[in-house]
């Protein structure tokens, strides 16, 4: 453990450790644009250079391991005349448009340059001229503007694993681009955006359409997929400007996918402002009296065994305990969360969240993956085992479709029924997770999908439980795809013949009234002849067949929790006004009881939430992780041989949303229309 | 990536190749890019091309902006249709000192073209290089992969017009001299000393 002084401080620190980082231990700032904690160190800004005794000139910290007695100066004359220099160099070519450049305001150049520069500049040759880069729809290029501090290229490179940015030709002429011009093929492309120092690289859909200090600035959490990634929601008014990562260093680093970054424009377009009510075939707008009333003669008379409810992907835990209420006091039990059809159950937690949590990929040593696409599921979960398998060593085996997922991966074949050959020791995928001191099993939503689901989740039940069980470690993990399942699960919201059955019945005519909390995933077609009660954010498949439309709130809309697919409970924060008539989903069905004659006992989310405390275990323990028992869940079955459906076949385009999004079709034509499908009933 | 790219090694190139990626350990193979651009810009006529950065990446397994990136960087693989003879004329200092103007300008006259142009019937590409590390036979022309030092305006004319002819050229001096010895043999060391005097 090497002991140093800096500016007089003496400081112990890890074997490895730079001479930048030992600084920022001590609270020491040095300036930097090239050097990055999450990439690897370049060493070619030249503006964290510092003074060392003994040394004939400054060094460049980032690139300078800690050493035993190195004595570092921060604040001589040497220093500051280096970072002068440096920075002068750097403006030279470096075009004096602050005004007109997006990054103007949140920049590291002008920051560093105002603390750190000269103030003036001896420059009197022309500056050069870069030519715009085409980047696709999501990043927007001023490449006259680059610093070439290669930031952009190690990520692609390291944590997005799509090597496709690169820097041509030397020295003056030099020019960062990407591979043919071509859009950076990655869902976390948009990170560039927040790596680059300066305004190289902005944000195209955000291009021009606010400053960074007149936003108001609202920490929340995303809905996108199961991970819960935490971001900042950028709010003007009640308009969303733009989503940008927070870091999380157990979920998504400082990493958002692009969906969760640019999804925002789906928030204004298609949304429901007012409450709807079917009239002879037509869906006319209402108030929310009106609807209420309609809803109630529709009731009048119905069974509680002829209504049925549906929660969709995106829903808070809130809502879905409001509504599950709502049907208690009608009667019914029969609510379904498992839009997708799958066979997960509720019951045993730890059968149906990641028990190791996304960080347990970094300790693993053996994943084997069944019937999951990570890098279209959860894109900072991919990025997460990507860094695993480079730093750590992280072999991974793969039984479902082989996909590029940017990480060496051992194929075992796109047939589910391998599993009984994992189970019964004769496949090599049981001597990985045998031979592993850490060994993980991931189950994705497709592999429980189809009719033989609850054969496959017991299968991997078993695999785990006779293979991946260590001291303190259960190999079991789920990986969800929507944000509301783990909450749906923890709240009990199964029913027995699932979405399916309730479709079936709502065809047969034994379904009277269908509640639809969000749920745009399945095809309402069958639902055409029942009474089809809508509460919901977007003009999706759900409201086609809808009688009564409630309008409600999206995510960065309310304060609601959601349970990660770690189980990890976390909390969205109110960022922006509901559109128009919209109301938070909970209270819709607050007011819904009321008018129905059996008012719910809560009258604000501090009572609900204590509700729902009662029933479930730390659900007050916020972001924290708690251990799930180990339990016996899946029923033994004949697994049937064959491929696994993927469960996203367009990442783009997985939510209502997401659907209502230009940004994302933006995204699906850059990459030549992914499929056409664009109504989505594949969760 | 095209199913069939246009281009392939021939048998002596691929064996070629292969002989580079050999020097280095397995799974390093993507050391040998630079020698590789090469053969395959020799076995394309002097020019690279996108398939052909493609092709090398393929073979080399390494993305093709890796490719791009180095053949980018480095002035001696060209991008764009060469003439048979890449005339590349050194202009730094010692060179201008001891009269590249003067071999610019005959070359210019000679080929009738400018630099970074090739002439109409495609035999020369002209260009201006840094220092080509022959200073003391300065001034120096490389052509294609052999040295003209010593040049005067005359004798690049000489040589151009010879390779115009398809007439062999002598490389090296072009005066009498023997590599970089001085003009008109040794001026010192002219006795031959044995072993142990004058220790």
């Amino acid at each position: 453990m090497p002991t140093l002084t800096i500016d007089g401080t003496e400081v112990t620190v890890e074997p490895g450790t730079t001479v930048l980082q030992a600084c920022e231990e001590v609270g020491v700032e040095v300036p930097r644009f090239c050097y990055h904690e999450r990439l690897s160190i370049a060493g070619n800004c030249r503006m964290c250079l510092v003074d060392m005794e003994k040394s004939p000139k400054p060094i460049a910290s980032c690139a300078m391991p800690a050493g035993d007695g190195m004595v570092i100066h921060t604040n001589t004359e040497r220093v500051k005349k280096a970072r002068e220099g440096v920075m002068e160099f750097l403006l030279i070519n470096h075009p004096l448009d602050c005004p007109i450049c997006d990054q103007g305001g949140e920049c590291d150049l002008q920051d560093q340059a105002m603390a750190f520069g000269r103030g003036h500049n001896r420059f009197d040759e022309n500056k050069r001229a870069v030519e715009d880069k085409e980047m696709g729809p999501l990043i927007s290029t001023t490449m006259t503007r680059c610093i070439h501090c290669m930031r952009c290229v190690r990520f692609s490179e390291e944590v997005a694993g799509v090597p496709d940015m690169g820097a041509l030709y030397r020295g003056e002429n030099m020019q960062i681009t990407t591979y043919l011009e071509k859009t950076l093929d990655s869902e976390m492309s948009g990170n560039v955006v927040d790596l680059c120092p300066v305004g190289a690289l902005t944000s195209k859909p955000y291009a021009f359409t606010a400053r960074s200090w007149e936003l108001k600035h609202t920490e929340t959490i995303d809905v996108m997929d199961a991970l819960g990634s935490n971001i900042r929601v950028d709010t003007r008014g009640a308009a969303v400007m733009r989503i940008l990562p927070r870091l999380h260093e157990e979920i998504n680093e400082e990493w958002i996918s692009d969906k969760t970054r640019y999804v925002f424009d789906g928030l204004k377009s298609r949304r429901l402002d007012t409450p709807y009510v079917r009239k002879s075939k037509k869906l006319k707008d209402a108030s929310w009296g009106e609807a209420f009333k309609a809803i109630k003669t529709r009731l009048k008379g119905v069974k509680g065994t002829e209504i049925a409810a549906i929660v969709g992907d995106q829903a808070d835990m809130e809502s879905m305990t409001a509504l599950k209420d709502l049907l208690g006091t009608l009667g019914s039990k029969r609510i379904e969360c498992r839009q997708d059809g799958s066979a997960v159950e509720a019951g045993v937690r730890s059968g149906y969240i990641m028990n190791n949590g996304i960080m347990g990929v970094e300790d693993a040593d053996y994943l084997l993956m069944v019937g999951v696409n990570p890098r279209l599921e959860a894109p900072s979960l991919n990025v997460r085992i990507r860094k695993a398998v480079r730093h750590s060593g992280l072999k991974v085996g793969n039984i479902g479709n082989a996909e590029d997922l940017t990480y060496k991966v051992a194929e075992f074949g796109d047939d589910a029924s391998l599993l009984n050959a994992v189970l019964d020791g004769s496949h090599e995928a049981a001597d990985g997770l045998k031979k592993a001191e850490r060994p993980m099993i991931l189950v994705g939503q497709s592999a429980l999908g189809s009719d033989d689901g609850s054969a496959v989740l017991k299968a991997t039940r078993d695999i785990a439980d006779k293979y991946c069980m260590r001291d303190g470690w259960n190999g079991f993990n789920m990986l969800h795809n929507a944000a509301a399942r783990v909450g749906g699960l923890d709240l009990g919201l199964t029913t027995d013949a699932g979405v399916d059955g309730i479709l079936d019945d709502a065809e047969a005519g034994k379904l009277k009234i269908v509640f639809l909390l969000g749920a745009d995933e399945v095809d309402t077609t069958a639902l055409k002849d029942t009474t089809v009660i809508y509460i919901g954010t977007h003009g999706d498949e759900g409201v086609k067949n809808a009688d009564v439309i409630l309008p409600a709130s999206a995510y960065t809309e309310k304060s609601g929790t959601y349970a990660n697919t770690e189980g990890r409970f976390q909390r969205t924060s109110k960022a922006a006004f509901a559109p128009g008539e919209a109301r938070e989903d909970w209270t819709i069905f607050r007011a819904l009881s009321d008018v129905l004659g059996d008012t719910l006992p809560y009258d604000n989310l501090g009572q609900l939430r204590a509700r729902i405390a009662k029933d479930v275990a730390n659900f007050d323990d916020i972001d924290v992780l708690h251990p799930a028992e180990w339990g016996e869940f899946g029923v033994k079955g004949k697994i049937s041989s064959g491929g696994i459906a993927p469960a996203i076949d367009n990442f783009y385009h997985t939510n209502p949303i997401a659907r209502a999004s230009q940004i994302m079709s933006d995204c699906i034509d850059a990459r030549g229309g992914l499929v056409e499908e664009a109504t989505g009933t594949h969760g | 990536m095209t199913d069939t790219p246009a281009f392939a090694w021939t048998a002596e190139n691929e064996a070629a190749a292969q002989k580079h990626i050999a020097k280095y350990p397995e799974g390093r193979q993507q050391s040998a890019v630079m020698p590789l651009l090469d053969i395959a810009q020799r076995q394309n006529g002097g020019h690279l091309t996108i398939e052909i950065m493609e092709y090398i990446a393929d073979y080399l397994d390494m993305a093709p902006i890796k490719v791009q990136e180095v053949a980018t960087f480095y002035t001696m693989y060209n991008h764009k249709p060469m003439g048979k003879h890449h005339v590349q004329v050194c202009g730094t200092t010692p060179c201008w000192l001891r009269g590249s103007d003067d071999i610019i300008r005959a070359c210019k006259s000679k080929l009738g073209i400018g630099m970074g142009e090739t002439t109409a019937d495609g035999k020369f590409t002209l260009s201006e290089v840094e220092c080509a590390g022959a200073c003391v036979n300065a001034p120096v022309v490389a052509i294609d992969d052999d040295y003209y030092e010593d040049l005067t305006a005359e004798s690049i004319t000489q040589i151009l017009d010879d390779l115009s002819n398809g007439k062999d050229v002598k490389p090296g001096p072009q005066v009498k001299r023997q590599t970089s010895a001085p003009v008109g043999g040794a001026t010192t060391l002219k006795d031959f000393i044995s072993d142990g005097e004058g220790a």
